[in-house]
């Protein structure tokens, strides 16, 4: 019983029923232990992780100098930027606001770099249901191609304070 | 030990009968009681701290119980009963007093049993017990204190640079000091039931399981310091804030490494009600002992998938660590989920339940609430939990789960589908066995474990499924009413967290039936003092 001393000589190997198990078990570890790095470069959906340490600060005057260079425009309060293709794209996080609307091109791939002003936001595309985490005192910069036209909004899932479930924004992609 | 008439005495007689496996003279210098029901050895301090640990579990089960019913309620839409103020502090101490003091509180009574009366000793320590308890409440006390009077809407993970009361910090250092303590007193019993030789032979599984559990409690509780210490200096003023990613990095080396405790810990309780309600036994002692060394060596590698998409750490660390190096520790998951109900079927077959492939199942004891506690346990974390969690821990598939109510989906098909209910069912023996009291209303005890595992599985995959839909876990308003831009939901997603406060009603429901016998039965209950328990 799992709750007496085991009789003397109980360390012995397992029995057929008992192997076969845990060698299906181990098989599809296995399986799954490759199928991780072989999505990793087959599927290209996974960033590799690239980002850099910046402060808030250095990031917010990166972000509105690249506002500044390609704004088209301004809805409710915020700048529309339609950057040109292939470019670095800054997108803030803070409290409880994304900035600004990024107009994007179907099909062309950007450096879209996000980060925080005050504390851990989520970055989550809706509808697409696309999530990356982005963490104060990070530039964590994600190599985006749009696929598919239209408006998608940007709502933050990591708590972020008492305003947290107004925090909303938007990503326009044309043709 | 039985002696053989038919010459096979002869055989064994080459083992002197004192080291023989089993129970040898007790070190309990006359603080001990016989259980009527086990015949084993009941060392009568640590009876008094596995009721005292066990009592105050739950006090904060209640606590984070009302939390989790207000929760269910805001969440489901047409209700949304809370403000957004309340709901955030509501959801901070729900995770806290559910996740952590009522989990923890329960480990240190089953540590403190294991420890001791299954080794035929004394627990090491009364002294040291009174500590780790004094501070373990003390704790506990500050962290409510400081959320429930809104000075910490931090959540349970507090990541920096949110900055939550001193207080709280220190609670929650307090707490995990005084678990500390208690796992030493602990490790320190095994190690005077040896010294003492109460016992000859290798320890019973249980002793072996609560062991591994205690080692990664150790390392848990490490980690656990060197993240809140920090932290709480920082609160005061005294330094500057931990790096945001550090912090994300170290506390999910205490955040989810405690869940490996729990697992540790409730695995253990399995095999234990497994032997309590069928009389099952281990098939192969190797085999189970094996898998919980697993453990040890592997599961705290998991803490990354908390990462993986986070900036700060690279791609091949997220995919070498989620996948626990090779997934050793899902293996040993695997493993269990097999030797338990193996050892179930074995035992029930050898009563001559041997009709059909799963005759010995249905033959199971389901009006026991011990026995349904623990199968209904192993099949929700074995079949929802397991597979959920093995599925959003991969790089891929965390992209479209990352902090949606899918995170949330998998953990309370574990924690509280698994662990919790597992606890549960321990408690239809702890009360009997260690308080001495008798359950009152037996056929409602019978149906709880049923209603509080159909509420968390209703409540669990409707979670998943929002989830899928993108819908955020800790969110007031999926709507996003008064928000800069609009956004917002599928009406499938609507409907799911309807479902979301239904199945968590149903769960409260569960829980309390299973708040109020349990109080009942401790407080009022008839006493089987020098008697055997009324069987379930």
């Amino acid at each position: 019983m799992s709750i007496s001393f085991p009789e003397q000589g109980w360390f012995k190997a397992p029995s057929a029923g008992e192997r076969l198990w845990i060698g299906l078990a181990i098989a599809w570890c296995l399986v799954l232990t490759l199928a991780m790095p072989y999505w990793h470069f087959k599927g290209k959906q996974n960033s590799t992780g690239e980002a850099y340490r910046v402060t808030p600060a250095e990031f917010y005057q990166r972000a509105q100098k690249f506002i500044e260079a390609y704004k088209v425009g301004e809805d409710r309060y915020t700048a529309i930027v339609q950057p040109p293709p292939g470019t670095d794209v800054y997108l803030t996080a803070r409290m409880w606001r994304w900035d600004p609307v990024l107009k994007l091109k179907k099909d062309q791939t950007y450096r879209v770099h996000v980060g925080s002003m005050d504390l851990n936001h989520g970055f989550s595309l809706q509808p697409v249901n696309m999530n990356f985490q982005v963490v104060p005192g990070y530039d964590h910069v994600l190599t985006l191609t749009p696929t598919r036209a239209g408006e998608y909004s940007i709502v933050c899932n990591e708590f972020c304070g008492v305003g947290h479930h107004t925090m909303a924004g938007k990503i326009i992609v044309e043709e | 030990m039985a002696t053989t008439a038919n010459g096979l005495a002869a055989l064994e007689g080459h083992v002197p009968d004192e080291e023989k496996p089993g129970f040898k003279t007790g070190n309990h210098a006359g603080q001990v009681r016989t259980c009527e029901t086990t015949g084993l050895p009941v060392c009568l301090t640590a009876q008094r701290f596995i009721r005292l640990n066990a009592v105050a579990a739950v006090v904060f089960l209640l606590i984070g119980g009302v939390a989790a019913l207000l929760l269910a309620l805001t969440r489901w839409p047409t209700v949304h009963l809370l403000p957004a103020d309340w709901y955030y502090r509501v959801l901070t101490a729900h995770g806290l007093n559910m996740l952590i003091l009522w989990i923890i509180f329960m480990e240190i009574a089953i540590l403190y049993f294991a420890g001791t009366t299954l080794l035929n000793t004394r627990l090491a320590s009364k002294g040291t017990a009174w500590v780790a308890f004094g501070l373990m409440v003390a704790g506990a006390l500050a962290i409510n204190g400081a959320v429930w009077s809104g000075k910490a809407d931090v959540m349970m993970t507090s990541y920096v640079p949110l900055q939550a009361h001193w207080s709280f910090y220190l609670g929650i250092i307090l707490f995990a000091v005084g678990a500390l303590i208690a796992v030493i007193n602990f490790l320190a019993t095994l190690y005077i039931a040896k010294r003492d030789k109460t016992y000859a032979g290798s320890v019973p599984l249980v002793v072996f399981g609560a062991t591994a559990a205690a080692i990664i409690a150790v390392v848990t509780l490490l980690h656990g310091a060197v993240v809140m210490i920090p932290t709480f200096l920082w609160s005061l003023g005294l330094t500057e804030a931990p790096d945001a990613a550090w912090y994300r990095l170290v506390w999910w080396g205490l955040g989810h490494q405690s869940q490996q405790v729990n697992v540790c810990a409730m695995v253990s309780v399995w095999y234990l009600l497994g032997t309590l309600t069928t009389g099952a036994k281990p098939l192969n002692q190797a085999v189970c002992r094996g898998a919980f060394v697993l453990y040890i060596l592997f599961i705290n590698l998991a803490s990354a998938h908390h990462l993986l998409v986070d900036p700060g750490v690279g791609a091949g660390w997220k995919i070498w660590n989620t996948s626990y190096a090779m997934y050793l520790a899902v293996l040993a998951s695997m493993i269990h989920g097999f030797t338990v109900p193996a050892s179930i079927e074995v035992a029930m077959r050898k009563k001559g339940h041997n009709k059909g492939l799963f005759g010995w199942l249905f033959a199971a004891p389901w009006k026991n609430p011990g026995f349904s506690a623990f199968f209904l346990s192993l099949v929700i974390f074995g079949f929802l939990g397991g597979i959920t969690g093995v599925t959003l821990g991969t790089q891929q598939i965390n992209i479209i789960a990352h902090n949606t109510l899918r995170i949330p989906g998998h953990f309370h098909t574990t924690v509280v589908g698994g662990t919790s209910l597992a606890f549960m069912g321990l408690a239809y023996y702890v009360v009997p066995l260690i308080f001495q009291k008798e359950y009152p209303a037996k056929a409602l005890a019978r149906l709880q474990p049923f209603v509080f595992a159909g509420g968390i599985t209703v409540m669990a995959i409707a979670m998943s499924f929002a989830g899928s839909y993108g819908v955020p876990r800790r969110h007031w308003d999926i709507n996003f009413t008064g928000a800069q831009f609009s956004a917002g939901f599928d009406s499938t997603a609507h409907l799911m967290m309807g479902l979301v406060g239904i199945g968590g009603t149903i769960a409260f429901v569960g829980l309390l039936i299973f708040l109020l016998l349990t109080v009942a039965a401790v407080f009022f209950g008839r006493s089987n003092a020098g008697k055997k328990m009324e069987a379930w």
